[in-house]
């Protein structure tokens, strides 16, 4: 019995070095699988361009193609696939390094603004948009869709974020069991405010909100990159900023303060990066569950926590898993399209369910 | 002497409870300080106002002759160092990341440096790469300890003696452990850190500290020399256990309590 012991410690102990790779070539392999995931994502679809015509649809070089081919490539390429895999890839990477964030804001590797209905609020904040200023702003359609919604996810994300804070931590201490009921609670609520607005919403408003709920980038237009590239790079200037923070928080609100963090201040900053990355990435593709807890939770097992690394690696993991699973989703039923978030939640709900088991041990609910 | 901690008639009244009362305290450079006190009298209430993390209702705190509350965290952090009674950390860090997360804002190499000099004097050398969260609690206890002490050393190597805070250090501790902790500290303040320890262990306390600090109940009960603070009359009267003290040879006096049975009202 005690040898048995003896062996399960060692065995343990054994697991407990931390062997990681260096942190250049972490980011190299990511930006490789990027640039792969997008070069495949541009040849795939209801048009399918061969690798052999790409160059020449891209205007890298000129192709032996007939000019019809070549005009239709063109089109399909700069007008519909260019813009939506990038908008793929940003809405990844924003999901992914919230996620992230909110990982070390809350100490919680549990943490997710999907799971914990900070999406929800900002989608429920979108769909209320649409359906109480869709008399007033109905004629500037665009307005609507590339200004007032992502605005009002962004509201909704914060505010809900904020609650949720508020409710989970108290004197400096953060209980993962209320903050996860409270965010089931908060989702709920939300969900059920969706619900309301799809009860009271005429034909059209109630196509615009059904997006919401499942989450699809069939909707990515050019206008919409200009407003989430600004946010990418604020959150991605913002990230190197709080990353020390973020680090030595895990220690505790009361230890970070005594080794010379400003946590309120920290925190403040993290809950309007988490509420405008979500927001922002809501209002694009709806609610897309799974990719900020996934995605961390992987690279923290393979290059470690610090947050250095692993904010700037979540946006490249996130961004290539984005686009592969967008890539899946309007091809297994081309020419219809899954919504994408039904697939991220069949593939990351599994997922998650067994890092709780793997967990069950280690962390006390 | 220096004064490097001062606390002028400091309470803490949350609600209705009184758990600071009027409490003064001058603390000098080089001097080791040790709390002691039954449960609930207030010393780890105490020890976090001298932080700066919690800010007292009454009185005011000075640390360097400078209201501790007007320093912004980072600055304050290089004029102390303070060790929390349970830190839990839930991510994969290793015990070497953690250390590193003592020396701030220093330079890379001379952090390096630091960390690896304090890893050695807790024992953790060769536990370095090791990921915290698989290691025991004594021993986790200690790399906060080696954090501690890098915080402690970067903040001295800028401003002069500073002031090292631990809240029950020795907690988990086994007993080579407790006396390596203790001295540590001790060389701190012969090196002129002003070293303030929350203990439970009354007898380390008067092994190691230059004075003893007790509290009962938030108020100041003792403040003395390590020799003649504590007597036999101020345990019973405090912690309600009769106690005899005896002297070693070299004339460190140590306590060997005689009975446990409560005389008056049982202590919580």
């Amino acid at each position: 019995m005690t040898a048995l012991a003896d062996s399960a410690d060692r065995t343990k102990r054994r697991s407990g070095y931390a062997l990681r790779p260096p942190a250049s070539l972490t980011l190299i392999c990511l930006f490789a699988a990027l640039a792969g995931a997008a070069l495949v994502a541009l040849t795939m679809g209801a048009a399918g361009i061969p690798l052999a015509r790409l160059p020449a649809a891209l205007g890298l070089w000129a192709d032996a193609a007939p000019a019809s081919t070549l005009a239709r490539d063109q089109l399909v390429l700069w007008s519909i696939r260019i813009p939506r895999i990038a908008a793929a890839a940003m809405v990844g990477a924003l999901l992914a390094a919230s996620g992230a964030i909110m990982q070390g804001l809350f100490r919680n590797p549990l943490a997710d603004p999907a799971l914990v209905g900070v999406s929800s609020g900002g989608a429920f904040a979108a769909a209320a948009a649409i359906v109480f200023t869709d008399s007033r702003f109905g004629q500037s359609l665009l307005f609507m869709q590339n200004q007032l919604l992502p605005l009002a996810a962004f509201v909704g994300s914060l505010l809900t974020t904020i609650v949720l804070y508020s409710i989970a931590s108290r004197s400096g201490r953060t209980s993962i069991a209320i903050f996860l009921l409270a965010g089931i609670a908060i989702a709920a609520i939300a969900n059920a405010g969706l619900g309301l607005l799809v009860f009271i919403a005429d034909d059209r408003q109630l196509r615009d909100i059904t997006f919401w709920l499942l989450g699809s980038l069939s909707g990515a237009t050019w206008p919409k990159l200009a407003t989430l590239a600004p946010v990418l790079a604020l959150a991605a200037i913002a990230c190197v900023s709080i990353a020390r923070g973020l680090d030595v928080l895990v220690l505790g609100e009361a230890e970070a303060f005594h080794s010379g963090v400003d946590v309120e201040r920290l925190k403040r900053i993290s809950i309007v990066l988490v509420s405008a990355m979500t927001g922002v990435a809501v209002s694009v593709c709806g609610v897309v569950g799974f990719v900020g807890i996934v995605v961390p939770h992987l690279l923290r097992l393979v290059i470690g926590p610090a947050h250095r690394l692993l904010l700037p690696a979540s946006m490249l993991l996130g961004a290539v898993l984005m686009v592969g699973a967008d890539t899946l989703a309007r091809t297994i039923v081309a020419p219809a399209e899954m919504p994408i978030g039904v697939l991220t939640a069949a593939i990351g709900a599994p997922f998650f369910l067994g890092m709780l088991l793997r967990q069950r041990g280690l962390v006390s609910l | 002497m220096t004064a490097i901690l001062e606390a002028e008639t400091v309470s803490l009244v949350i609600g209705s409870a009184t758990l600071v009362d009027g409490i003064d305290l001058r603390i000098n450079a080089g001097e080791m300080v040790a709390i002691v006190g039954p449960n609930g009298a207030g010393k780890s209430t105490l020890l976090r106002m001298l932080s700066g993390d919690l800010r007292p209702t009454r009185g005011q705190i000075r640390l360097k002759q400078q209201n501790i509350h007007a320093y912004p965290p980072r600055l304050l952090a290089h004029h102390r160092a303070m060790l929390s009674q349970h830190v839990n950390v839930t991510f994969p860090f290793t015990v070497e990341e953690i250390v590193h997360m003592g020396a701030g804002d220093s330079g890379r190499a001379a952090a390096q440096r630091l960390v690896d000099a304090a890893l050695t004097e807790v024992d953790l050398a060769s536990f370095a790469h090791r990921q915290l969260p698989t290691l025991s609690g004594g021993e986790q206890q200690r790399a906060h300890f080696a954090r501690v002490l890098v915080q402690l050393a970067c903040g001295e190597a800028q401003h002069g003696p500073g002031l090292l805070l631990l809240d029950e250090p020795t907690s988990s501790l086994d007993m080579r452990h407790q006396i390596d902790l203790v001295e540590t500290a001790r060389r701190r303040a012969q090196n002129g850190t002003a070293v303030v320890a929350v203990l439970h262990d009354l007898n380390l306390a008067m092994r190691f500290a230059d004075r003893i600090v007790l509290l009962h109940r938030g108020r100041l009960a003792v403040d003395g020399g390590r020799t003649d603070a504590i007597t036999a009359e101020t345990i019973r009267r405090i912690f309600e256990v009769d106690v005899t003290i005896d002297y070693t040879d070299q004339g460190v006096p140590f306590l060997l309590p005689q009975t446990m049975r409560p005389t008056g009202r049982p202590t919580a």
